[in-house]
């Protein structure tokens, strides 16, 4: 029926139609389960719909016209570098994308005058710096592994990655937890009520905007949850299990650490990233070049 | 009928309170009372508020600061006076710093009286401000039918 050139392009259309929904169901049992760790009730699950609906509704105030632009580029190539990755394309180009699309939100944020928005601004651009050596790992090791950067490769390879790049993915875990803003290392914006630099990095987007980074925002955990599944492609019931510990160690970690500062933060990702991660690569390295030449 | 309702983001200003509304406020965001339950977030953020809530008496000292937070609340938007003190300026009424409650300043839609205000009244208060919201919100739909340009701000 379709033809085979078609099916990447198909993966592609179902992640960029389905995920935003997945997204936002993720963030909203996210928020229930949060608040019932306080002791809370929580919020209906389906929350974070009714706050972007909400949002879409509200006045469009911009500070210069130029924010809307690159609140619209953060969205667009968050989605291009899903979309990417689920069409099984190349995991460094997917990163490059990945990586761009940050790089136009913390412009949004300096196009703006707001100190708030400027220091926001400045700890996104520290909290890249922190996880992309350890995200690059990532695609590294699994090209060390399955012999290709594609994402297609990798997932009909049927290798237990996670079992030759353990260290990998316990360091992937930690700069998850940048990506996702949670406590610790939660310095340029948070999802709670915490209001040290006013909203950090989204200080100066008001409604539609603010709406665009949120829809933006549950792409991007669709995404990197994909990544998980990489590890335990092989089986499929044990990669849904994986994602949803990580995920829970995730809203643990959130609720139970004060957030740190920004030196302890690249310290953290760099130090995990260098230890774990190139040794978890040297250790498949010299097995490769000594053991089985 | 709007999402509004469902997701009112808070910002709170202290204009010269006491501090009795202000943990009255706070006490409402406890795991007692839980206004997340209803999707209300207090956000410290007047840009990506809904309603500002404005705690204790108008002087001339926190005059500019307020109409600066509540010209930052994109539209629409409510303000709700908790407490009397923010009502009509209370027990300093009369004092010669004082000018009265909010609506000296800004326009105030909802009032909730009290010293210090409950937060099961503030709580009904601020159920009260989202009719309100609501109604704005038509309001604006309707005049962004008839006219059809747009003058500056909002682009």
């Amino acid at each position: 029926m379709i033809p085979e050139t078609f099916i990447p392009v198909l993966y592609a259309l179902i992640y960029i139609l389905i995920s935003p929904l997945i997204g936002g169901l993720i963030a909203g049992i996210d928020r229930k389960v949060t608040a019932r760790m306080q002791g809370r009730v929580g919020p209906p699950v389906l929350q974070p719909f009714y706050d972007v609906g909400k949002l879409f509704e509200k006045e469009n105030l911009v500070v210069t016209v130029s924010q809307n632009f690159y609140v619209l580029s953060y969205l667009v190539f968050m989605v291009v570098a899903g979309a990417l990755f689920f069409s099984g394309g190349d995991m460094l180009l997917v990163i490059f994308a990945f990586t761009l699309s940050h790089i136009f939100l913390v412009l949004g944020a300096y196009a703006s005058y707001s100190p708030y928005s400027h220091v926001g601004a400045e700890r996104e651009l520290l909290q890249i710096i922190a996880y992309e050596p350890m995200i690059i790992l990532t695609a590294v090791g699994m090209y060390m592994v399955t012999q290709s950067f594609f994402v297609s490769t990798i997932v009909a390879s049927h290798i237990p990655i996670i079992l030759y790049l353990p260290g990998v993915f316990i360091g992937y875990l930690i700069v998850l937890t940048i990506k996702l803003r949670k406590s610790p290392f939660d310095l340029s914006t948070s999802h709670h009520a915490h209001q040290e630099i006013v909203k950090g990095v989204t200080t100066d987007f008001t409604g539609p905007n603010l709406g665009k980074i949120e829809i933006a925002h549950w792409y991007e955990y669709v995404f990197l949850l994909g990544v998980i599944w990489l590890f335990f492609a092989w089986n499929p019931l044990v990669a849904v299990a994986a994602i949803v510990i990580a995920y829970f160690l995730e809203i643990l970690i959130d609720n139970t650490m004060a957030r740190v500062k920004w030196q302890l933060m690249l310290r953290t990702a760099w130090i995990i990233a260098g230890t774990l991660g190139l040794v978890n690569l040297g250790v498949l390295y010299y097995l490769r070049m000594v053991v089985s030449p | 009928m709007t999402y509004l309702k469902k997701s009112p983001w808070i910002v709170h200003y202290n204009a010269s309170s006491c501090n009795g509304c202000d943990i009255e406020i706070l006490a409402a965001l406890t795991p007692l009372f839980d206004v997340e339950r209803f999707g209300i977030v207090n956000t410290g953020n007047p840009k990506h508020a809904d309603i500002l809530l404005v705690t204790g008496s108008i002087n001339n000292k926190n005059i500019e600061p307020l109409k600066n937070v509540y010209g930052q609340i994109p539209e629409p938007k409510v303000v709700v006076a908790i407490g009397i003190c923010a009502t009509s300026g209370g027990i300093f009424r009369e004092c010669y710093n004082i000018l009265g409650g909010t609506d000296k300043v800004i326009p105030v839609d909802v009032y909730v009286p009290g010293c210090a205000a409950r937060p099961e009244s503030i709580i009904d208060g601020v159920v009260t401000a989202l009719g309100i919201l609501e109604q704005k919100k038509l309001r604006m739909a309707e005049k962004a039918a008839t006219e059809t340009t747009k003058v500056g701000g909002t682009v």
